[in-house]
């Protein structure tokens, strides 16, 4: 846990640094010393109230017809009203015909957030838009233009509560998902019937992560990129910035071991809980999809609890029996061996009391996957299994064969018309 | 065969008294009911399979209702068995262990077994059945076998912890096994193979009204079983009991009981299949 702490520390010490850099570099902008340093024959850069004059009609268009407007008000209610118009749009700074010619230069935040864009380069939005995608996002796409407010007013894009509806706007639109070729498809309709979905948009809970908590705000990076906090190493202390006494217990786990060796197929919390369409631990639907989820790894456990009460029940699609995780346990699974399993031979009869209250140490013989295919593990099993064979085939064969000759027999009589063939 | 007399028709001799006749009545309903709220535990992958189970209300009715139409059979059952004592030691009837009223296997079941075959062949005559034929009695011994082993397996599943102080755990997933693979056997063998023999085949079709109405129509059974005839028509002592033609009502009600049987039954034999050809 030191290290935890070192990188806490280290990330508070960042996040401060970074605050006092952006205060700096709008203090520096609101200062009037920038106009005095400029040389003197250069034109005075027009103030707002200048850019205003024609902005703020919403009549004025440019020759394609599209509108000039930019609204006072918004722009006034925006967290970059005390700057200047032309410290973004830097190169109006020294024109003095107006109107200005109507292609500008980009915008180049980064004048001021030279963090966020340098962390924003760097990410899978930026990278996707190096490689020819034209609808991966850009600053704009996610604060605004001209009315971007600071992420801790309730109205801004990037609110807390706003952001899942910010992110939606392309990871839940089929044209930009096709566009786009994301491959994980919509992620917005699942996440807003998860349980973190419908807590930020139900209970508006500030607490409930949304996006950001989870992929990051300028830097996010795909899951296959182990820097990620999505990569499926990084998932366990993504999850764990809340759920920290979970993170604890999945530590110790065989799973966790797994995940820790790289070992092809170890899960991480999403294998089981799904990465955006998280439900409560207590909805039966989702206990019932885990058993199937367990099963996909351990294939042949599945196949001999299937072949138990157990089993049977939950494939009918009921939850009042035992699934993996009543016996086996959940986030600190631990292999029979270990004596703190739930599974080991001194907590078995423990385990099993759960449910079955009065179980004894006979009771525990049972075998939860029993096979009847193994001849060595269920001996007598195997045997009854290969006698009820028999005793079906034979069975059936006899009677099937026997009703098949009576039926023949007996239309063949009836076609001939015959009386009864006691012709003795 | 002495010569035939020609018997007018709608005589009845009575085969089956009501008690029997009530007894099986109630061995069908235990029967379908266990076979309809057991088999989609059996088939869970099958689509009619947790239809089915949510149509009876969902997994506590469902077995709550498996467990009721067990009691009920297990009452069928040990009523029957009280009968059979209440003939041997209040009445010292013996004839149930041995002889043409007897259900127990006889040298004369494997001959007329070896001659029916025969006959289906088209070698030899057709076996002058007595009372019971063999295959009448496979049914008896099966349901009776089926019952204590289907009944046994599924009282030590319905108290685990009670009989874990009697045998090991994994008498458990013998019994589960047991359960189900005799359970299929009784209900493909009732539902195919009985309902044939029994109703089905075209002598009979679509159906032999004798365990509703208790009565057999005298000529049908001098046609059926020649033995049975002779020795009832010759007894001074024990003759047949000629009874009335059942009334109509009779009749129709167990008309409508048996179609609804064989209906669910048959039903119940294409939702197998169709889960067993999906493997």
């Amino acid at each position: 846990m030191k290290i935890r702490g070192v990188i806490g520390t280290a990330a508070l010490a960042w996040a401060l640094a970074l605050g006092f850099s952006a205060r700096a570099h709008v203090a520096a902008a609101l200062e009037p010393a920038p106009q005095a340093t400029k040389p003197a024959p250069q034109a005075p850069a027009p103030s707002n109230d200048d850019c205003l004059a024609c902005h703020d009609d919403a009549s004025m268009k440019r020759a394609n017809g599209t509108p000039v407007y930019v609204s006072k008000d918004a722009f006034a209610a925006s967290v970059h009203a005390p700057i200047n118009c032309v410290d973004c749009h830097a190169d109006l700074a020294h024109t003095a015909e107006f109107p200005h010619p109507e292609k500008l230069a980009k915008v180049d935040c980064s004048s001021c957030h030279a963090d966020q864009v340098a962390q924003y380069k760097q990410s899978t939005h930026a990278l996707a838009r190096t490689r020819g995608n034209s609808v991966a996002a850009r600053c704009a796409d996610c604060h605004g233009l001209h009315d971007i407010r600071g992420s801790k007013d309730p109205q801004s894009r990037t609110y807390h509560l706003n952001i899942a509806a910010t992110c939606a706007k392309c990871h839940g639109s089929h044209d930009v998902i096709v566009r786009g070729k994301i491959a994980i498809g919509d992620v917005a309709t699942p996440f807003s019937d998860s349980i973190h979905g419908r807590a930020l948009s139900r209970s508006g809970l500030l607490v409930a992560p949304t996006c950001s908590d989870c992929h990051g705000a300028h830097d996010i990076l795909q899951k296959s990129d182990p820097k990620s906090r999505v990569a499926l190493a990084n998932v366990p202390a993504t999850c764990g910035k809340c759920h920290e006494g979970i993170e604890h217990q999945f530590e110790g786990s065989v799973h966790a071991s797994f995940l820790a060796k790289g070992s092809n197929g170890a899960p991480a919390c999403q294998t089981c809980h799904t990465p955006h369409a998280i439900q409560r631990a207590e909805n039966a639907d989702w206990q019932l999809s885990v058993v199937n989820q367990c099963g996909s790894c351990h294939t042949d456990k599945l196949k001999t609890y299937r072949d138990t009460f157990h089993g049977q029940v939950t494939k009918l699609g009921f939850r009042a029996v035992a699934t993996c995780a009543d016996c086996h346990g959940n986030h600190a699974i631990l292999p029979a061996s270990d004596p703190r399993s739930p599974i080991s031979p001194a907590n078995r009869l423990q385990t099993c009391r759960k449910c079955h209250t009065t179980a004894t140490a006979n009771f525990v013989k049972y075998d939860p996957h029993a096979d009847k295919h193994d001849r060595k593990r269920n001996p007598f099993l195997y045997f009854t299994a290969r006698f009820m064979q028999i005793l079906l085939t034979g069975t059936f064969g006899f009677f099937g064969l026997h009703t098949l000759l009576w039926t023949m027999r007996t239309t063949r009589r009836n076609g001939k018309g015959g009386g009864h063939a006691s012709a003795d | 065969m002495p010569p035939q007399i020609e018997i007018a028709g709608g005589r009845h001799i009575q085969r089956f008294d009501r008690f029997d006749r009530v007894l099986h009545g109630f061995l069908m309903l235990s029967f379908l009911g266990l076979a309809t709220t057991g088999l989609p535990l059996l088939f869970g992958d099958a689509p009619w399979a947790s239809r089915l189970a949510r149509g009876f209300g969902g997994f506590y009715v469902t077995h709550r209702l498996h467990r009721l139409f067990a009691t009920i059979l297990i009452a069928v059952f040990l009523t029957h068995i009280g009968r059979l004592l209440e003939r041997v030691i209040l009445k010292k009837d013996y004839s149930i262990f041995w002889g043409p009223s007897s259900m127990v296997p006889q040298p004369r079941d494997i001959t007329e077994m070896y001659r029916h075959l025969r006959w289906f062949v088209g070698l030899g005559d057709r076996p002058k059945f007595d009372r019971y034929a063999y295959w009448e009695k496979f049914d008896y011994w099966a349901v009776f076998w089926g019952m204590g082993i289907i009944g046994g397996s599924g009282l030590m599943l319905w108290f685990p912890e009670l009989f874990s102080h009697l045998v090991p755990g994994w008498f458990f997933n013998i019994a589960l096994l047991v359960h189900g693979e005799e359970a299929l056997l009784a209900v493909g063998f009732i539902f195919t193979i009985h309902f044939f023999n029994s109703h089905l085949r075209p002598e009979k079709f679509p159906m032999d009204m004798v365990i509703f109405t208790g009565r057999v129509d005298e000529k049908e059974l001098r046609e059926e079983r020649p033995s049975e005839y002779a020795r009832l028509v010759a007894n001074p002592v024990n003759p047949p009991r000629y009874v009335r033609t059942p009334s109509d009502r009779l009749w129709v009600a167990g008309r409508i009981i048996g179609t609804t049987a064989v209906v669910i039954g048959l039903t119940l034999v294409v939702m197998i299949l169709a889960a067993l050809l999906r493997y």
